[in-house]
């Protein structure tokens, strides 16, 4: 186990509001070690904070709120290495509060889930798009700030739909991450009446830095003419080779060229940009969609603890289910979970690495509850029955 | 603050005849709107990106937020020379100009910080530590009031502008963005964007007097985010920017109802209304334009062209 940081900062100041009472939330942030396979290329090296660096922007904010109220927010930071046992630190946070944010695999988010120590705790993942922890498999202690894959999949099919490119074709990677991910596309484009008319697994062995402008031309010549091409490669392992080389020119999306994100620096509407600058300020580096999905849990504690002025889980539960929770997430929308499976509703950015090029719930795709439930499971198709 | 301004102007000239100053928060610069011919007379560049704009009480400087300069622009409004700049802290995004026509109250985006300014003699004289990404700001026709809103604590912040020290903080729904005080101080008003409502504080003792909501036809609710707002003569009813619905509200300011929307252009953001109050020009921020209103009939009038994403906006005679 590294970097055991405590940041703890306790502020007795009450700036004019002597009469509230004195409450405090401690948060622990775990992080979980997960071996990734190798990419093609090492352009992009992972941030060693990545998610961190999200959860303490977002005590920042809490901290300057809830001066003004008496109320204290302290958050302890666990990054786990290879070998370091998991459950045995997620007790240990367990034991200290029952407020613990998640960066792991989904079976270990279920495995922490289930723990008896955390039968009356708040979970948050902040790192898995996994639809089953959002439907059978859901947890009613586990909430999550990270969209769903199938929230991320439905927000370019309403994109294609609305472009009326409706002739697609898909080339999908062999990881388990990118074959979730196809599934997930697949299902989205059955739901707004589009269909894949022809499909490939990226199967090559060579080295596509060198290899692409030769090998996929001739790799995506037999998928005939379409209007986009879809890649499924959620590890960034050969999708950035096939811009530019594929034998029609044509737009590339999903992983790769046009994406559906839940966060990212071309992001700048909606008063992002000032998130956006204290992010870069404190960190040096862009705000990725995890340090995103970190903020909005802890925000989303901050938010229940100001209204309530409570700290206990039961409370905040509550409150944070209710219709009267919403959280400002930069996103053009009040964000309010689904408290039928506990994912919180949001908006998609569909962008390129330079720009945003639209925001999913699109115009025109319409919903009985709210248009963001176009995006993501929806309560009639949900099996998760523990928040009932 | 502008309804002050607006007063004496109606008693010291009879004409009509007026200018609307808008910055266009994109382009660097603000256009200048003749109220007589509706067409933009003049453009001058500013600092970067300017945001919330003013005119000293007797308009013969106006100051500008060059939020990206990290300074309050000084203006000769005759000339559209820039006089000086005044030292704002950063990002500067919103301003108040006190009753003395000497304190700026300047709400500091990215420092959840307070400044005041005194324009006189050019010197910071107070900075006050408020919420995350403070916004609206007004003062209270007695000068002994100031409100800096903040977007992310969603809070109103009360400061005493003697001790220049918070003494109160009301806690209001997502995302205030806009405050002014009302029926000469006795009530504030706080609008919150995400939370699509204004609440309505008794200035007395901050407690709340009442919430109004708004309900576009046709516009689903989350798109209905109120923002910028001005009182008519008497403060009997106030016109309520509602952002990307794209639409202005008018409020019974008694009774707190609605009782019309106003289709405008695309992310209405701010207002000001012409000499005698009888048109108001609102801030398009997405469809770069201002949409003219005739506030007796509550209809449209015609649409100006400005810069790129008009953002404040500021009547002189």
């Amino acid at each position: 186990m590294k970097n055991f940081t405590q940041y703890s900062v306790l502020f007795c100041t009450c700036f004019g509001m002597s009469a509230q009472a004195e409450v405090a939330l401690d948060v622990t942030y775990l992080s979980v070690f997960e071996a990734q396979p190798p990419t093609l290329s090492n352009l992009d090296a992972e941030p060693v904070d990545i998610g961190v660096a999200g959860a303490l922007t977002g005590l920042d904010d809490n901290i300057t709120t809830g001066r003004f109220l008496g109320h204290n927010y302290a958050l302890n930071v666990v990054q786990l290495d290879d070998g370091d046992d998991a459950i045995a630190a997620a007790k240990t946070a367990l034991a200290a509060s029952p407020y613990l944010i998640l960066d792991a695999p989904p079976a270990m988010l279920l495995a922490i889930a289930d723990l008896p120590e955390a039968a009356d705790a708040i979970l948050f993942n902040t790192s898995s798009g996994d639809l089953d922890l959002r439907d059978s498999a859901c947890r009613a202690n586990l909430l999550h700030t990270l969209p769903s894959d199938k929230m991320r999949t439905d927000a370019l099919a309403q994109f294609f739909l609305t472009r009326r490119w409706d002739d697609l074709v898909m080339i999908t990677g062999r990881h388990p991450q990118d074959v979730s991910y196809a599934e997930a596309m697949r299902s989205s484009l059955i739901k707004f009446g589009l269909e894949l008319s022809s499909e490939k697994t990226w199967e090559f062995d060579a080295d596509m830095r060198r290899a692409a402008s030769q090998e996929i031309p001739l790799f995506t010549q037999d998928l005939g003419d379409y209007d986009v091409m879809i890649l499924a490669d959620e590890l960034h392992d050969f999708g950035r080779y096939v811009l530019y080389n594929t034998w029609e020119a044509r737009p590339v999306a999903g992983s790769e060229g046009l994406t559906a994100v839940t966060w990212s620096p071309v992001i700048e509407q909606w008063g992002a940009a000032q998130l956006q600058s204290r992010f870069e300020v404190k960190n040096a580096r862009d705000m990725t969609s995890q340090d995103y999905a970190a903020w909005a849990a802890i925000r989303t504690l901050g938010e229940a603890v100001t209204r309530t002025n409570a700290a206990d889980p039961a409370t905040l539960r509550d409150y944070i289910l209710s219709p009267e929770f919403e959280l400002a997430g930069f996103k053009g929308r009040p964000l309010t979970f689904r408290s039928w499976n506990g994912q919180l509703r949001q908006p998609i950015a569909i962008a390129h690495p330079r720009a945003l090029v639209a925001q999913a719930p699109l115009d025109g795709f319409l919903h009985q509850v709210n248009e963001l439930d176009t995006l993501g499971l929806d309560q009639p198709e949900s099996n998760c029955e523990v928040f009932q | 603050m502008i309804r002050s301004l607006l007063l004496s102007t109606c008693l010291a000239a009879p004409a009509y005849a007026g200018e609307i100053w808008v910055t266009n928060e994109k382009d660097d610069t603000v256009s200048v709107i003749s109220t007589e011919t509706l067409e933009v007379i003049a453009t001058y560049p500013t600092g970067e990106r300017p945001r919330g704009i003013t005119f000293s009480k007797d308009f013969s400087v106006v100051y500008i937020c060059a939020s990206d300069s990290d300074a309050v622009q000084v203006m000769d409004p005759n000339t559209g020379e820039i006089l000086h700049d005044l030292p704002s802290g950063e990002d500067p995004e919103q301003f108040v100009l006190h009753p003395n026509d000497r304190h700026l109250y300047i709400a500091n985006e990215d420092d959840a910080i307070t400044t005041v300014v005194d324009t006189e003699t050019r010197a910071v004289i107070a900075q006050i530590d408020v919420g995350v990404e403070p916004e609206g700001m007004a003062v209270s026709p007695d000068g002994k009031i100031a409100i800096t809103t903040s977007e992310t604590t969603n809070m109103a912040h009360w400061i005493d502008t003697e001790t220049q020290e918070l003494f109160a903080n009301t806690l209001v729904d997502s995302r205030p963005r806009h405050a002014e005080f009302v029926k000469d101080g006795e009530q504030m008003w706080v609008s919150s964007e995400i939370g699509g409502s204004i609440t309505v504080f008794n200035t007395a003792d901050q407690t709340e007097l009442g919430k109004i909501r708004f309900e576009v036809p046709g516009v689903h609710q989350d798109r209905v985010q109120p923002v910028g707002f001005e009182f008519t003569d008497g403060d009997t009813h106030a016109f309520v920017a509602l952002g990307p619905s794209n639409h202005v509200a008018v409020v019974n300011a008694d009774t707190l109802e609605v009782e019309d929307y106003i289709l405008v252009g695309r992310r209405v953001w701010h207002m000001a209304f012409n000499a005698d109050k009888t048109q108001l020009f609102t801030t398009n921020g997405v469809s770069g334009d201002v949409t003219v209103i005739d506030v007796a009939s509550r209809e449209p009038l015609q649409s100006i062209n400005v810069g790129r994403f008009p953002w404040g906006a500021a009547f002189r005679p």
